[in-house]
């Protein structure tokens, strides 16, 4: 093509023309960033020739086989989706019929705050795109204000506030000792923080540690954050994987809400609809009245405008068809019962294998621990032990993911744990 | 009981330009109403267009029983993104040869230019994007947003509706050395002005005597004139002189995908090694703003591209598109000549792409919105995208009055 060879012949003359700064590149100086401690898991997991090998580690749930799973109620919406639906832009503030189900199965069926639409909500990347959203929110708005963080946390969260520039500080949330809630030094840490700060919540299921306040304890907690003007933002990725039950599992938010909180809150479908992939979720901050709610859902579509410019309407479609269907809606209750039920039942049987080969420490913490994640209190070389010795991969704080247990390798899992505890 | 809002003070923010023009659109009641807003393509009956090669891939993904939704990793859909390099980049381009372009998956072409941009801010050493004058109204915002700051270079010249291309240069000569360029690569969007491949060369030359940095933004490769190669030709010979870029790619329009947000951003490195080290920091900005990107649209992408008959397919349907926008330019041309509408028209047939830059100003923009019910951003630009053969006499009518009425 004559373009081409008279680009060519340019081309070669470049030396002539071109100065050396452009010779060598830009990004000498750039370091290889380490891997995130998660995603990375997975990465080895993957990496790893041994037929033995098990992967405990991303929070993805699996069959009783340790496959992955779309959902029954998922396959049927994409059939009905496929072929029928345009690809058009959604708004900014994404699928205005998908936020609505949202918020529903969050503050509720017949929640006030939906009639009187005092919730801004928009729909967002999963629950790090939500998290991600209100953090840069937070920052514009409140610019001098901290996050308050638990200690532990899932890891990203640390990465969201700190792209987004907002002072982080940390509260006791778990217990090494008792593997449990550290109660009381959370409750000092909520009333010693400066008024007004902001809390992250997980709602429930807690990221890495299993461990939820009971209700007893979210009524105080609700009491004592309220009484310092902190702002209480609920990071809920596992609604329905908990107890099984997504209004069970709404509780602490109802708790909440009934105490008068202007809460904020993440909300992920990656878990408890299985749209990993698909990344949709919702971010909304529950206002004084209509008026704020536009104003500031229109902030929170100015923040996503530069970033994605609108969300992708594919997993959010899933959500609205099975969301607003009894019957897949139905079919979706039913099918988070059983994963919820399944990863209760592996728990137990983790603890009673445990017991069975006659560890001496106490597996008790298994069971009381809720949702897709149990902290263990296996050390950083513990872990190190089972993935070296025995391939299995975890992440190194001792979390396992009990959705990548199964009834095949759980005798395994119990052994090989036993076996870099015994002499503890 | 309830407490006061932290949030209680804040200010309704105002609408977008461009999205906002369709929220009004929405609004009017009128039947005659006309939007030519935002950059979608539209059929000739005014419908939006889903491409036959995407409910074929579509059903291919639905059918197979066999695919999960796990997460992709945090670089997106490993096949999509090397397919895209190669479709931007061109099959045998040395740099992929050499294995020194990394190719993430990013949400479609504002997404691909906020990551390169918050990369640019952690990486680079000179924090200063020059956009032309004018741009598409979200990019400031992301470089802004982003940690760079943003300055302007002369583009498009008003009184001939084409490049300012003396202009460009001085402005371009004048930045300081290492600062970042955005160029679109074809179809510049707001204006359809674009340079030709010796200005395209001079803006080489010179761009790599001053050390500039280009980043591309390519949201209309096979639209601008319905060949993908043709409209990749700037790219490639900045490619092929074996320097360093960015290059943001959107599938939005000339796959027809727009919502599911599928593009990706390459970033062509002097060597594999740094190649691969910038990859692992692309990870860093992505992971604490969505994770990973989403797998639907990618997956529909990778489906056309991998399979030589469905390329070939969507290649016909692509020119299609495009053809059918250059012939609503020729018809719009023809009704105004005809109708003697006073001013010089001929921009409309030279500007290339979605967008015609008409050179109406806000004011009779403002009137053809009141009068005529015709939605379009208030900078006068159109979409020709929402123009069809029923509609153009309508839009000739407002314009005709707009000028006359209004001067």
């Amino acid at each position: 093509m004559a373009m081409r060879s008279l680009i060519s012949e340019r081309v070669s003359c470049r030396s002539s023309v071109l100065g050396a700064r452009w010779m060598s590149s830009w990004w000498r100086n750039v370091e290889p960033a380490p891997k995130d401690p998660i995603l990375g898991v997975t990465e080895a997991f993957l990496a790893d020739p041994s037929p033995d090998k098990v992967n405990v580690g991303v929070g993805a749930y699996r069959d009783d086989n340790g496959k992955p799973v779309v959902l029954e109620c998922v396959r049927e919406a994409e059939r009905r989706i496929a072929g029928t639906a345009n690809m058009e832009y959604l708004p900014m503030g994404g699928s205005v019929k998908m936020v609505e189900e949202t918020l529903k199965l969050a503050y509720g069926d017949n929640s006030e705050f939906i009639k009187d639409k005092r919730i801004a909500a928009v729909q967002s990347l999963s629950g790090t795109g939500a998290c991600r959203l209100f953090a840069d929110f937070q920052k514009r708005f409140h610019p001098d204000s901290q996050i308050y963080i638990p200690v532990p946390t899932w890891s990203n969260h640390h990465n969201i506030w700190r792209d987004a520039h907002v002072t982080q500080r940390t509260f006791h949330y778990y217990h090494p000792g008792t593997k449990g809630l550290d109660f009381a030094a959370l409750m000092d840490d909520i009333k010693n923080a400066p008024n007004g700060s902001f809390f992250l919540l997980h709602a429930c299921a807690h990221n890495p540690t299993g461990v939820d306040p009971s209700e007893e304890q979210w009524k105080e907690i609700s009491y004592q954050i309220k009484a310092k003007g902190h702002f209480p933002f609920f990071d809920m990725a596992y609604q329905g994987f908990a107890s099984g039950d997504p209004e069970r599992d709404a509780k602490a938010i109802r708790i909440f809400l009934k105490d008068g909180h202007l809460l904020g809150l993440a909300q992920s479908y990656a878990k408890n609809m299985g749209l990993y992939g698909q990344r949709v979720g919702c971010l909304s901050v529950l206002c004084e009245d209509e008026k704020q709610a536009v104003a500031v859902k229109s902030q929170l579509q100015q923040l996503a405008r530069p970033m994605y410019s609108n969300p992708p309407v594919h997993g959010a479609l899933i959500v609205s068809t099975i969301l607003g269907d009894a019957e897949l809606k139905k079919l979706w209750l039913k099918e988070v019962q059983g994963m919820a039920d399944r990863i209760i039942g592996m728990r137990t049987a983790l603890r009673e294998n445990l017991e069975e080969l006659g560890s001496p420490l106490s597996w008790k913490h298994i069971t009381n621990q809720i949702g897709m994640f149990c902290y263990s209190g296996l050390t950083p070389e513990q872990v190190d032990r089972l993935t070296n010795e025995y391939h299995i991969y975890m992440t190194r704080n001792g979390r396992i993911s009990m959705a990548g247990v199964t009834t095949g390798n759980v005798g395994y899992l119990a052994n090989a744990v036993h076996e870099v505890t015994k002499s503890t | 009981m309830d407490s006061e809002s932290v949030f209680g003070k804040i200010v309704r923010a105002p609408e977008d330009p461009i999205l906002g023009v369709t929220v009004a659109y929405n609004k009017d009641t009128s039947p005659v109403k006309l939007n030519l807003g935002v950059g979608a393509y539209r059929t000739e009956e005014g419908k939006p267009l889903v491409l036959n090669v995407v409910r074929k891939a579509e059903q291919l993904l639905v059918n197979d029983q066999s695919r999960v939704k796990e997460y992709l990793p945090i670089v997106g859909l490993v096949d999509f993104n090397k397919l895209s390099a190669k479709l931007i980049l061109g099959a045998d381009s040395p740099a992929i040869k050499d294995n020194r372009v990394t190719t993430v998956q990013c949400l479609s072409g504002t997404g691909s230019l906020r990551v390169g941009a918050e990369f640019l801010a952690r990486h680079y050493h000179q924090l200063t994007i020059y956009i032309p004058q004018p741009t598409w109204g979200n990019h400031p915002k992301v470089f802004t947003l982003a940690g760079l700051s943003v300055k302007t270079y002369r583009y498009y010249d008003p009184a001939t509706r084409g490049l300012n291309f003396q202009g460009l240069l001085e402005d371009l000569r004048a930045a300081p050395s290492g600062a970042i360029v955005l160029l679109h690569a074809c179809a510049h969007n707001p204006t359809g002005v674009d340079p030709t491949l010796e200005q395209w060369e001079q803006i080489r030359q010179l761009m790599r005597s001053k050390g500039l940095l280009p980043f591309f933004d390519s949201a209309y490769q096979g639209f601008a004139s319905g060949s993908l190669d043709a409209d990749a030709q700037s790219v490639r010979m900045f490619v092929a002189d074996g320097g360093e870029c960015l290059v943001a790619q959107s599938y939005a329009k000339n796959m027809g995908l727009y919502g599911e947000r599928v593009g990706a951003l390459s970033i062509v490195c002097k060597t594999e090694d740094v190649a691969s080290r910038v990859e692992s920091q692309l990870k860093l900005v992505i992971r604490p703003m969505y994770s990973s990107p989403p797998i639907h649209g990618a997956s529909i992408v990778a489906t056309i591209l991998k399979d030589s008959t469905m390329y070939k397919e969507w290649t016909l349907e692509l020119k299609a598109m495009a053809d059918r926008i250059i012939s609503m330019r020729q018809q719009l041309f023809d009704a105004l000549s005809a109708r003697g509408t006073p001013g010089d028209w001929s921009h409309i047939i030279k500007q290339i792409g979605m967008f015609t830059f008409t050179g109406l100003n806000s004011e009779q923009v403002a009137f053809m919105t009141k009068e005529y019910h015709i939605y379009m951003t208030s900078d006068g630009r159109i979409s020709m995208a929402g123009l069809s053969s029923k509609t153009v006499p309508h839009l000739t009518d407002a314009i005709h009055a707009a000028v006359t009425r209004m001067g």
